[in-house]
């Protein structure tokens, strides 16, 4: 592991989209990002930060160019790597929730801990706990994950994206659906881990306000950087 | 960095298989009937089966040693040209039909490994004759005791026991079909005449139904010494020896080695009975044909149900995927289900097709064979068995590895 400050490094990336037909949706995309900045994404719909973004967090692994993450390579790893690295250091919030709905609100947050397997059960259990009781679910936490409203659910996966302390957390509108109350808390949050734990953030949003208040904010248009 | 190991994998496997639970049984009601049907199918053919080369075996052995009629040579040619060529009117030689040294003969083919059964037998036609009434017939002498081994002579008796022939001495066991037209019954006496012109007068022991009308009309068995008498021969006489194979499939191999043993004419049953073997090939041949579709369709219907129910999770495989399960992991999650649903399908299975079993058995067809052929074949549940866990098992890894290579995004974006 490396001492840089640089947690991620993108060189060169380009993707493209084969369906309906060949479209280039990311072009010569390049951008670091520091250990501890909460970084916003913004842009028109279309404009490839979403698509960027999933590059970014290895769930795609179809692109040009080159990704580097905490002083490794992303580009050459094997699927199985990937999926220890996102287990480990990557924390991940969908727009919409995904939460699994056979299991109670505390599973579904304490799964990718008990894939980690770094501390035992009760300590997993009473970490969820905690993260959840942060975000103000503690009452919701032993209801099945599919009886929640929106909001709700959309909190258990900040939750469950936040159980492992990854070394960078991304969201793709995380907070699209929340109220403003719950957006702050959010918000406060994300701040809160990049400052005092120096995790990273980086999030795609449409909420100015959101992108405003955060670091440092990569505008896209068109899939290249314009800002 | 990985200190606990929380086997999260089963967990999830067992979550999923335990909140649908429906869907679950659903699953493995889909198995239970592949199997069940796969079992019960195969048992069937194969009771069918049993059942015909038991009926074929009735009356024929594996092998029959006997000694054909020979003639007499009409033409000795000679070869010096100062002698005088021999013609003479051919006939049977009078030792023709006999074999030589029996006794030697049968302890040489009872010390043979792959030999079960072997008795002498000696065989004529005989005049069965109850007052003015006759019947025309064959009359076999037999060792009794092992001819009920070799040929189950018990299960064809309909009247009195097979064992009373070896306590009267002049006893005589006939065919149903005999004792009709002579109308005798069990220990009543007739007379039985052969074709040397040798009368006996014989005390019926027991009545034998075989279910071939040609055999139940024709055909007796008295003790063997009885039947050497009927043909003025003496004790050494013996016409034919049976033998009986551990294998009746081997037969044919054997054909020329028994010949070379015995210096005699040898039969075997596809020989004695072409059209029966012929039948019987066919029918292997077709129980092969239904058993492999049956297996086909079965396996097809299994595969089915679980890859529908694991395509039906493939948002689920993403979810875990994006939170860090690696494509090993989401093999081992639906491969442990697969394997769950399929353990509990063929024990359902196992059960259906002992119960559909016990029911066609229980299904009168009448003749000479009663109730349908049809038994628990241990060695069908074992194939089932493992027929059903091979399948179950890849019907759970093959579209797990499928879905486990995507990229989570590209099953999202669908």
């Amino acid at each position: 592991m490396t001492h840089s400050n640089i947690i991620l490094s993108a060189k060169g990336i380009g993707k493209y989209f084969y369906e309906p037909e060949k479209f280039k949706v990311l072009t010569d995309i390049s951008f670091d990002i520091n250990r501890g900045e909460f970084v916003t994404m913004i842009g028109k719909s279309g404009s490839g930060k979403s698509t960027l973004l999933y590059l970014l967090s290895t769930m795609d692994t179809e692109y040009e160019g080159n990704l580097t993450f905490d002083g490794e390579n992303l580009t050459q790893q094997t699927k199985e790597r990937l999926a220890v690295i996102r287990n480990e250091k990557i924390g991940f919030v969908f727009q919409f929730h995904y939460l699994l709905p056979e299991f109670s609100c505390l599973k579904n947050v304490m799964i990718p801990a008990l894939k980690l397997g770094e501390y035992s059960r009760e300590e997993i259990e009473h970490k969820a706990y905690k993260t959840l009781e942060m975000l103000g679910l503690k009452d919701q936490a032993l209801k099945s994950a599919s009886k929640l409203s929106g909001g709700q659910q959309q909190r258990v996966a900040i939750a469950r994206a936040l159980i492992n302390d990854p070394k960078i957390i991304m969201g793709d509108e995380p907070t699209g659906n929340l109220d403003t109350k719950n957006t702050s808390i959010v918000f406060d949050i994300f701040k809160q881990l990049t400052s005092e734990f120096n995790q990273t953030v980086v999030a795609v949003t449409h909420d100015n306000d959101f992108a405003k208040a955060s670091d440092r904010i990569i505008e896209m248009a068109d899939g290249r950087i314009v800002g | 960095m990985k200190k606990y190991k929380h086997n999260i994998d089963s967990e999830i496997a067992y979550t999923h298989l335990f909140s649908k639970k429906k869907q679950t049984l659903v699953a493995a009601l889909g198995v239970t009937v592949g199997i069940a049907i796969f079992i019960f199918m195969n048992s069937l053919m194969n009771g069918f089966e049993v059942s015909s080369v038991e009926s074929l075996f009735k009356s024929t052995p594996h092998l029959r040693i006997y000694k054909n009629d020979a003639l007499s040579k009409s033409l000795v040619v000679s070869t010096d040209s100062s002698k005088i060529n021999l013609i003479s009117n051919p006939k049977i030689t009078s030792e023709s039909k006999k074999i030589v040294n029996p006794i030697q003969l049968l302890k040489l083919i009872k010390n043979e490994p792959e030999v079960v059964g072997v008795t002498p037998s000696v065989s004529g036609n005989v005049f069965y004759k109850n007052g003015d009434s006759e019947v025309a017939g064959r009359i076999s002498g037999v060792v009794i005791e092992e001819q009920n081994a070799m040929f189950n002579l018990q299960s064809y008796i309909v009247d009195g026991h097979y064992s009373n022939l070896s306590d009267y001495q002049n006893g005589i066991i006939i065919g149903v079909g005999i004792a009709e037209k002579l109308n005798l019954k069990v220990n009543d006496n007739l007379t039985v005449t052969s074709a040397m012109g040798v009368n006996k007068l014989m005390k019926i022991v027991a009545l034998l139904q075989t279910g071939n009308a040609n055999i139940d009309k024709t055909l007796a068995y008295v003790n063997l010494p009885n039947a050497q008498q009927l043909q003025k021969q003496n004790p050494s006489y013996i016409t034919d020896i049976y033998v009986n194979f551990k294998n009746y499939e081997q037969t044919k191999s054997y054909i020329s080695k028994y010949q070379q043993l015995t210096g005699y004419d040898i039969e075997d049953w596809e020989t004695a009975n072409a059209a029966a073997a012929a039948a019987n090939k066919m029918r292997k041949m077709m129980a092969m044909a239904i058993s492999m579709s049956i297996m086909l369709v079965a396996a097809f219907g299994i595969y089915n149900i679980l890859n529908m129910t694991i395509m039906e999770k493939l948002n689920d495989i993403a979810i875990l995927k994006a939170l860090g399960f690696s494509g090993k992991d989401i093999v081992k999650i639906f491969v442990t289900e697969a394997i769950i649903i399929g353990l509990i399908g063929i024990a359902f299975g196992l059960v259906l097709a002992v119960i559909l079993i016990n029911l066609m058995s229980n299904m009168w067809v009448g003749g000479d064979v009663g109730f349908f052929p049809i038994r628990v074949f241990p060695k069908y549940f074992g194939i089932g068995i493992v027929f059903g866990l091979v399948v179950t098992f890849l019907a759970g890894y093959l579209p797990a590895r499928k879905a486990a290579l995507l990229d989570p995004i590209s099953i999202f974006r669908k």
